[in-house]
């Protein structure tokens, strides 16, 4: 048993970068997706425009950043051992990024042939990382639910490359399947039991960690991840039980334990130890906000169905979702990992401590704090594009440049990493 | 109370002396900031000395792994002291951007090394130690701090 624990901190440095340094870019192209398409890409979730959208974030900005965080925690947070994992990332990495572009391509062009290429590509990469992290999530010998959130997440994951895969060819081939109510389950498992399961799993350490706060409470962390995965199971019955009381008995606990998430979230914040903020503590709590105004609005929607039945709706939870809860905690993470990898490999070379430059030099606080202002104006024009279609261009380009400026802020630690390494190598090589 | 019971709730004793620390530090407040850090060093190092010099050792006559978690544990407790070291230079010189770089760093560090002692090497200890000497010893040697 003992053969499989993992010790050492961390894979090659490279392995998380690739896949970091690419999520960012799918962020902006978004952006200018949306700045050049206008108001009308808002106006339903079933735009080509809105569903190309979609994916250039679910898939393109969030699975890239979480593949790449997971090759990093696993070892860390589980003492896992993924199987070489620089090979898996530079098979996996080109092949999902390739399959993305041509899903959006092929949803934004309605080009079938594009999504019955980009199919393969998406069960090879993604199965293969299924695999590869299932099978160090199953052989570590550690306990706790935030292994078991990710065991829940990945399986899920699997699910969602499963279903969207199957909606991919029927859109290819036209074949006669409930389309709505397939895309309905998929989206549940995709943003539900496996980003939010992986979230919330990831958060049970890295709220205390990075804040100091207490702890979430056991009784929370035991429930939270099987009560979800139940609900979202539950809801992958509207396949076959079409029936509106049904919808609102599975809805309303989704929205309530969201609630109690984020709630909780912003509570162990709030009686944080830890007095000193930054772009990490901000970002997580513009992701917990947004979720709470995710669940108050699905209750709204819910309650007044002359507003839940405005196509509007759905697109304004999207954009909650995905750019108001995901891309902010995701970024927020990747601004405490990337430094922290940073400083992890450079004081391993060798070099005197002293030598090797802190946490805080490997991206100005600045230019963090300047993207998270950006970050946050591009949602609020994103909200308010969904009812006023005429800022939709301008919501595009603000979130565009807070992607841009993300993406720069990583490519300026790798170069940093870069030339801290060159002077500590020279360091060495002289003493 | 298992064996590593003392240990894990010492861990969150040094972070409320790190916050400490951190924020009078963080403020300009050199002095309640030197009194907070002297006593964070001192307590990372019982805390650190405990584990090598008793705990570490008897998992390593129990279980016969000698190169494994153990001797990773003692690679991050010589980064940290070297971190320790950094922010005691900074102090000296009152330099807030050198300690508060540091500061991060460690806190990092040392939450991710604790995250892998509670969750894996505890657990382990405590099945490979059972009901041995070594948790009163630990005991006596935190109080005593």
């Amino acid at each position: 048993m003992h053969a499989s624990l993992s010790f050492d901190q961390a894979p090659p440095i490279s392995v998380p970068y690739r896949f970091f340094i690419a999520a960012p870019w799918f962020g902006a192209l978004a952006g200018l997706l949306l700045a050049l398409s206008g108001g009308a890409a808002l106006a339903s979730r079933w735009t080509p425009e809105a569903l190309a959208l979609t994916h250039l974030v679910g898939v393109g900005f969030m699975l890239q950043a979480m593949c790449g965080a997971l090759f990093q925690f696993i070892p860390v947070a589980v003492g896992g051992n993924v199987w070489r994992p620089k090979l898996v990332a530079n098979t996996v990495q080109p092949l999902l990024l390739l399959a993305t572009l041509l899903l959006v391509a092929g949803l934004l062009f309605s080009r079938p042939l594009f999504l019955s290429f980009a199919v393969p590509l998406f069960l090879l990469s993604l199965g293969g990382f299924v695999a590869v992290v299932a099978l160090a999530l199953w052989q570590t010998p550690a306990t706790g639910m935030t292994l078991w959130s990710m065991r829940m997440a990945i399986g899920a994951l699997a699910v969602t490359v499963l279903l969207g895969s199957l909606l991919a060819e029927a859109l290819a081939h036209g074949l006669a399947l409930p389309i709505i109510d397939l895309t309905n389950v998929h989206l549940a498992w995709g943003l539900g039991a496996w980003a939010l399961m992986l979230l919330a799993g990831v958060s049970y350490h890295v709220v205390p960690m990075f804040q100091l706060t207490k702890p979430y409470p056991l009784w929370f962390t035991h429930w939270f991840g099987p009560v979800l995965l139940l609900l979202v199971i539950a809801w992958s019955s509207r396949l076959l039980l079409d029936d509106a009381r049904w919808t609102l008995a599975i809805a309303l606990p989704i929205l309530s334990i969201l609630s109690i998430y984020a709630g909780m979230t912003l509570w162990l914040q709030y009686t944080r130890r830890r007095k000193v903020h930054d772009a990490t503590s901000i970002y997580f709590r513009v992701a917990m906000l947004a979720m709470l105004a995710f669940a108050v609005s699905g209750v709204v929607f819910l309650s007044y169905p002359e507003f839940g039945n405005d196509p509007r709706a759905a697109v304004w939870l999207g954009v909650l979702a995905f750019a108001g809860v995901f891309v902010s905690a995701i970024t927020g993470m990747m601004y405490k990992i990337a430094p922290f990898l940073n400083w992890l490999h450079l004081q391993r070379l060798g070099a005197p401590m002293n030598a090797v430059p802190n946490m805080k030099k490997m991206i100005p606080a600045e230019a963090m704090t300047g993207q998270l202002r950006l970050h946050v104006l591009a949602v609020l024009l994103l909200l308010a594009a969904v009812w006023q279609p005429g800022l939709a261009r301008l919501a595009g380009i603000a979130f565009a440049a807070s992607c841009a400026w993300l993406g720069w802020n990583l490519i300026g630690a790798v170069r940093r990493y870069r030339s801290f390494r060159d002077q500590i190598r020279e360091v060495v090589l002289r003493r | 109370m298992s064996i590593t019971d003392p240990l894990f709730q010492h861990h969150k004793h040094c972070d409320k002396i790190f916050a400490d620390a951190e924020d009078a530090c963080a403020n300009g407040d050199w002095v309640v900031g030197e009194q907070a850090f002297t006593l964070l060093r001192d307590q990372l190092e019982t805390h650190f000395a405990s584990e090598e010099e008793l705990l570490f050792p008897a998992f390593e006559e129990a279980t016969g792994m000698t190169s494994g978690p153990t001797e990773v544990m003692r690679g991050e407790h010589r980064q940290m002291r070297d971190l320790l070291t950094q922010m005691q230079d900074a102090v000296a010189s009152r330099n807030g951007d050198a300690f508060g770089g540091a500061a991060e760093t460690l806190l990092i560090l040392m939450q991710q090394h604790n995250m892998k002692e509670e969750n894996i090497l505890y657990p382990m200890c405590d099945n490979a130690l059972g009901t041995s000497e070594v948790g009163a010893s630990l005991v006596e040697r935190l109080k005593a701090s």
